[in-house]
């Protein structure tokens, strides 16, 4: 892929409010290419509204999200032909089929060969035999997959997941984590958010955890997860 | 491939998204057909409303035409981007690589196609209800009905878009919606009547409305390209 | 500079109020409405005071849209309160002076009519502000500029629709007589229009200061 690319993101200094309640208080932190990085946290520390800046979706009120050195207002476009994420609503269209959700975003992000990537997506989500079945008679697991290869489908330097692990059996799952692996080896940022520590326990190379829109700690290598979260959720203490 | 903010790439988008909205449409046709169906219940019932000596009123025929078109406009645009709300399509677009407007502009083409279908349903049953003779200025009335559509698209579009996060759209959508759109319905109303009677003023005032209509399009479009990216970014 | 000056401003609109009827008084009679037609001292400024209120709202409107202003958002909102309030004052006024000048409350005049679509469009600000949920701001500032950018079209339009009625407007042309009457009063209605606008403002200054608080509260 030619044209703009990034070889980390910056969140510095990052705050939000909507009104007089703060969403995301100065939360700042770096990731690398080659990363999986877990946003973790209570439910309302902010997690979802930080992804929906980071995708570009959202502005922040004060503070600014680089990626590399470019930030959306300048390269917006640029930078988003190098964003991938998949939200807690899949993003796919119930009345197209399989293979015609793939080949529009193909084609919106101007992939090489947009027929044949998508064929292979459809090969990788194991959905070669549904491809032209409408989207609408899929169950989540099978959604869930699809939504994933059509956020992976122009390659994308950072992938934002919101939640990707609600809803999928086991198998599921660790197929998810595998590919998220694969991706980090791929020199991808990931950028996640979840409730499910046991799964990411092993997968994640930085946690930052969330606590009402503050960063309250930013572990890189990982270690004791589920232990750090407990005490920070509980104690209510700031590393 | 092409640079992601170029223009190129905005046409292709813009293309893309209609194309895209037309085949989902073409899948089940649900809003063209109810669109339509709701066009002409509203004739009927402004027939109905608007009597003389037991009839219709002929010469209502213009405005009960450009009031069914507003209503149904209206319907279709909600319903339009009530699929994008579902399961957030509408995010999915805005992340694409291509200068936002791109987006709004592929809506607004897919809306127009529809509308374009549901007037030329809606025209000939006008003419036929109140005898009205329509089809005198047969260019004349094609074009006053494109840019007239196009006038209340361009602005049903964007703020259909701009309220599909927030509350109470289904009742803010015409609220906002038909305060701005009047100077479009005047125009209509006024050059459709200046068209199939004889004694509104003939063709002169029809190309005289047209070419505000082309005026408004003109500015409208180019302010709801403008805004669109501020309006919706959160 | 605001704070400063609102009560002298306020005092000398005050003033200009109280002396006005002796002014309005002396003016001549318009030949064909005589007494009624006074009202139009009250009616015209007001309109005046609606339309100046419309572009203060559209442009604040675009300065937060695109420049992310929270002040120009705060000046937008008293901006529309005032076209509200502006506006009522000429709806109430001008069909009072109809109904005595030509028997009817209302017949369509091109102006008029175009300060009523005016006015719902920004009542229309009004309701997508307070019902539009999160975020609603940033559509009003929206819904404002495309208002603002309609006031020609507005006018034209009905104008041109007027026109093909049978019933003309009178529109008094201005007898020299009447203007010292007529600029005390525009100048009376701007000052308060101003004293109102700073008050409006300030309110709104006060609670984002009181958010702002709260928001450091939790530093």
């Amino acid at each position: 892929m030619n044209g703009f690319d990034f070889e980390r993101l910056v969140v510095d200094d990052v705050s939000r409010h909507f009104g007089r309640r703060r969403a995301l208080g100065r939360v700042s932190f770096t990731c690398e290419a080659g990363t999986v990085a877990g946003l973790l946290g209570p439910n309302g520390a902010g997690k979802s509204t930080l992804l929906s800046i980071i995708a570009t979706l959202a502005a922040p009120t004060s503070g600014q999200v680089r990626y590399g050195t470019a930030s959306a207002r300048e390269a917006g476009p640029a930078i988003r032909a190098r964003l991938g994420s998949l939200g807690h609503d899949l993003y796919l269209y119930p009345e197209l089929t399989a293979r015609e959700n793939l080949e529009f975003f193909g084609r919106l992000y101007q992939v090489a060969d947009p027929r044949a990537r998508a064929r292979e997506a459809l090969e990788r989500a194991g959905l070669a035999e549904r491809a032209d079945d409408a989207v609408s008679g899929f169950s989540r697991g099978m959604r869930q997959r699809l939504a994933l290869e059509r956020a992976l489908i122009h390659e994308p330097r950072l992938l934002l997941l919101d939640e990707p692990f609600t809803g999928l059996d086991d198998g599921s799952a660790h197929a998810l984590v595998g590919r998220l692996r694969l991706l980090r080896d791929a020199r991808t940022i990931v950028l996640l958010t979840t409730h499910d520590l046991d799964i990411v326990d092993g997968l994640l190379d930085q946690a930052v955890f969330l606590r009402d829109g503050r960063v309250a700690d930013v572990q890189r290598p990982v270690a004791g997860l589920r232990e750090r979260y407990r005490q920070l959720v509980a104690g209510g203490g700031r590393a | 491939m092409s640079d992601p903010g170029s223009l190129a790439t905005f046409l292709r988008v813009t293309w893309l998204v209609t194309r895209k909205d037309l085949t989902v449409e073409m899948r089940s046709r649900e809003i063209l057909y109810t669109t339509t169906f709701f066009a002409a219940s509203c004739v009927l019932v402004f027939a109905f409303s608007f009597v003389r000596d037991g009839r219709p009123l002929d010469a209502a025929a213009a405005g009960i035409l450009w009031i069914a078109i507003a209503f149904a406009g209206t319907l279709a645009l909600g319903r339009t981007f009530e699929r994008e709300r579902v399961n957030e399509t509408l995010h999915a677009l805005m992340l694409a690589p291509s200068d936002r407007p791109a987006v709004y502009a592929g809506k607004l083409a897919g809306i127009l196609v529809l509308l374009g279908a549901v007037e030329a349903v809606l025209v000939p049953l006008v003419a036929l209800l109140f005898q009205a003779p329509l089809f005198a200025h047969p260019g004349h009335l094609a074009l006053l009905l494109v840019v007239g559509t196009l006038g209340f698209a361009a602005v049903g579009t964007l703020f259909a878009a701009m309220l599909v996060r927030a509350r109470s759209r289904d009742v803010l959508l015409p609220v906002l919606l038909y305060p701005i759109t009047v100077p479009v319905i005047i125009a209509g109303v006024r050059g459709t009547a200046a068209l199939i009677a004889p004694d509104a003023g003939g063709v002169a005032a029809a190309r005289a409305w047209i070419g505000m209509l082309v005026f408004f399009d003109a500015v409208f479009v180019t302010l709801a390209l403008w805004t669109f990216e501020a309006v919706m970014t959160e | 500079m605001m704070r400063r000056s609102f009560v002298p401003v306020l005092a000398l609109a005050a003033v200009m109020f109280a002396a006005a009827p002796v002014l309005i008084a002396r003016a001549p009679y318009e030949t064909t409405m005589g007494l009624v037609q006074k009202i139009f001292y009250f009616h015209v400024p007001s309109a005046m005071m609606m339309f100046v209120s419309a572009f203060v709202c559209g442009i604040a409107s675009a300065v937060f849209l695109f420049g992310r202003a929270p002040r120009a958002d705060r000046v937008a909102l008293a901006g529309a309160e005032l076209v509200a309030v502006f506006g009522l004052v000429v709806l109430v006024t001008g069909p009072i002076w109809a109904r005595k000048a030509w028997g009817v409350w209302w017949q369509w005049d091109a102006r008029l009519t175009s300060s009523l679509l005016l006015w719902m469009i920004f009542l229309a600000y009004l309701l997508l502000r307070r019902y539009g949920g999160p975020g609603a701001d940033r559509l009003s500032a929206g819904l404002a500029l495309f208002g603002m950018a309609n006031v020609p079209f507005v006018y034209w339009s009905v104008n041109v629709w007027r026109t093909l009625h049978p019933k003309t407007t009178v529109v008094p042309s201005l007898d020299p007589a009447m203007r010292p009457a007529f600029w005390w009063a525009v100048l009376a209605f701007t000052l308060l229009y101003a004293a109102v606008f700073a008050a409006r403002l300030r309110l709104e200054d006060q609670r984002a200061r009181l958010e702002a608080l709260f928001l450091e509260l939790d530093e």
